[in-house]
């Protein structure tokens, strides 16, 4: 029941914020020096002032910003964001749909991927404290927390891609003879085309989170009940795994779902690098071709999706934490 | 009262020392502190410690690899890389510091509202700062570049305008604790202004947490100025920026790997520096660590 009414009260409070995104995101476009349609007008010679004029009208920007804002809104609420400034005039959404996936896999293989190895790896180092092992991490962790990743992503490919030939280094898969390859190959293919763009995404999130594991099950080892539990005679197998892990991992839940925008932000970078067709990459070319409507679209997308992350992370937290889960007032 | 004054010297002059003692015994804040401050010597006498002219276009030596006359090699206009490099620095640091600025301003500012009114001026900031936050920060500096011309003082605005919150928060948080103390309550009394008990009785105690804060966030700040050079929107050629230098290593990847190599690593290089500094900082002043 608690659970329940905490789950709800988070759920209320994602109207208000969701409107708030919307809020900025319309006014950051409408209040920026420079109107979007005269970027696009500016350079067309044959443009007449009545031209200009029926322009701003097809695309309402002659009405009221808190008119244009409504209707806006109305279209988002089914979708419809307009559509691109692009030859082909599509609609943003559909350009927006055909992307995500790409960037939402990229991104998903890279929270596994900072799990699986920065969670065991900040819990040695924090068992083995202050030992060489310990250092050896920190400083690592270090170093890759301040390499910027597009860096790391010209290296790899340089060294990894170039010298040693053994990865793609750019795109989804194979231009040649994709398809001629069978369903298992093509998977191997797409397999060897993402190692690259999900190894750089988690970098940054990599070092970020073992850090944080580290100081998180710091702190837990030295609490009371684990005292306790190595008196107890406990294996100190068991003492860690069971008895600090899961209270060291509790705080980590959050500093997952607040790593959330970091990593979608990456997107623009790493698919501009591997030229992955992805939302980063929309997000590019929409600001190089000033794209306004789509470039809206994308802003607002992206941190809609930010924010369900965010709650997703909210909600496993109150999943896992006992205190949450059944409302009892635990005094700290 | 004089003997005041002096007695208040003294115990600055004593929480100074005692600060420099524990900040010189850990060795990685020292060598964050060295690296910075080896940066800024750089950055400052940039025109008498590069070789070249660091837009000087030589046709006749173009991408030629780490030599004796260019110790980095130069890239395709056969500019001198390690000239561009040290010139680099300057508008890296530049935009990093100035950005930072701007965003310790805003935080500080709305941190303050915050966190001294409370109640629905608290509430909303708050919100506010969670609506910003939901922003994946590039994607927000991107659209507004879009608008604007990619100058060193837009960029510089810009980042500023997207990252205050982090700070906004930590001195909300430090004023929403130092307001219920006796000092602000005996300023109260003895009639000091709102603004004055904010700014000069309160404020004054929350510099140490801001101070670390600025520090690791001139590193962010210098690694999302490079992102943006690198990815075309950030500062311009042909001002030389790591950033939009690591382009050109990426645009002639296959055949020269030092215009790929030492951008990064300068960049890497500045902000390790800064990292180490700002955790070095946040170990010598945090209480719970220092006993």
């Amino acid at each position: 029941m608690a659970l329940f009414l905490y789950l709800i009260k988070k759920i209320l409070t994602l109207g208000p914020t969701f409107l708030g995104i919307t809020l900025i995101s319309f006014m950051v476009m409408h209040l920026a020096p420079g109107e979007p349609m005269s970027l696009q007008a500016d350079f067309n010679p044959k443009m007449t002032p009545e031209m200009r004029e029926r322009l701003r009208a097809q695309y309402g920007l002659d009405r009221p910003l808190h008119i244009q804002y409504l209707q806006w809104l109305k279209g988002l609420a089914v979708l419809d964001l307009g559509r691109s400034f692009s030859p082909d005039r599509r609609p943003v959404w559909d350009k927006i749909k055909e992307r995500l996936p790409v960037t939402l896999l990229i991104n998903v293989l890279a929270i596994g991927l900072i799990l699986v190895v920065a969670v065991p790896l900040g819990v040695a180092a924090a068992v083995r404290h202050n030992s060489f092992f310990d250092q050896v991490t920190t400083v690592l962790v270090f170093i890759a927390y301040a390499a910027p990743a597009f860096w790391v992503a010209l290296l790899l490919m340089l060294y990894l891609g170039v010298h040693l030939g053994w990865l793609p280094i750019s795109g989804l898969h194979s231009l040649m003879g994709y398809e001629q390859m069978s369903g298992w190959e093509k998977l191997l293919d797409w397999c060897r085309h993402l190692i690259l763009p999900v190894l750089v995404s988690a970098l940054g999130g990599l070092a970020g989170l073992s850090r944080y594991t580290r100081s998180s099950m710091l702190e837990v080892l030295r609490q009371d009940y684990v005292t306790t539990a190595r008196a107890k005679g406990l294996p100190e197998r068991k003492v860690i795994y069971r008895h600090a892990l899961r209270n060291a991992l509790l705080p980590l839940i959050t500093i997952l779902g607040l790593s959330i925008p970091g990593l979608i932000g990456g997107s623009v970078i790493f698919e501009s690098i591997f030229a992955i067709p992805g939302v980063g990459q929309l997000m590019w070319t929409s600001v190089m071709a000033r794209d306004y409507p789509l470039l809206m679209g994308n802003l607002v997308i992206v941190s809609v999706l930010t924010l369900l992350g965010n709650q997703l992370a909210d909600m496993g937290y109150a999943l896992a934490d006992p205190r949450i889960r059944t409302g009892v007032q635990v005094e700290d | 009262m004089p003997w005041q004054t002096r007695e208040f010297v003294q115990a600055f002059r004593l929480r100074i020392e005692g600060l420099r003692n524990r900040l010189t015994n850990n060795p990685l804040a020292v060598a964050g502190f060295l690296i910075v401050g080896l940066l800024c010597l750089v950055a400052l006498s940039a025109p008498w410690l590069a070789p070249y002219d660091p837009q000087a276009i030589d046709t006749w030596h173009i991408l030629e690899s780490p030599s004796r006359a260019h110790l980095l090699g130069t890239d395709p206009l056969g500019r001198d890389c390690l000239s561009r490099l040290i010139y680099g620095a300057r508008i890296s640091l530049l935009v990093g510091i100035v950005a930072v600025g701007i965003a310790t301003v805003i935080g500080t500012i709305l941190g303050a509202l915050a966190g001294f009114y409370g109640k629905w001026i608290d509430g909303l900031i708050m919100r506010f700062v969670d609506i910003i936050l939901c922003f994946p920060t590039i994607f927000l500096i991107m659209a507004v570049i879009a608008f604007l011309e990619p100058s060193i003082l837009n960029i510089m605005a810009v980042i500023g305008f997207t990252s205050w919150m982090g700070v906004a928060r930590l001195v909300r948080a430090e004023f929403l604790s130092l307001r219920q103390r006796d000092f602000v309550l005996a300023a109260r009394i003895s009639g000091a202004s709102n603004a004055r008990i904010a700014f000069s009785h309160i404020l004054p105690n929350a510099v140490a947490p801001i101070l670390v804060a600025t520090t690791l966030g001139v590193g962010g700040a210098i690694l999302t100025e490079s992102a943006l050079s690198f990815l075309g929107i950030g500062v311009q050629p042909p001002t030389p920026s790591w950033g939009n230098m690591l382009t050109e290593g990426k645009d002639n990847l296959e055949i020269a790997w030092w215009l790929s190599m030492f951008p990064g690593l300068a960049i890497l290089v500045t902000v390790l520096g800064y990292n180490l500094l700002g955790e070095g900082l946040r170990d010598a002043l945090d209480p719970k660590i220092r006993d």
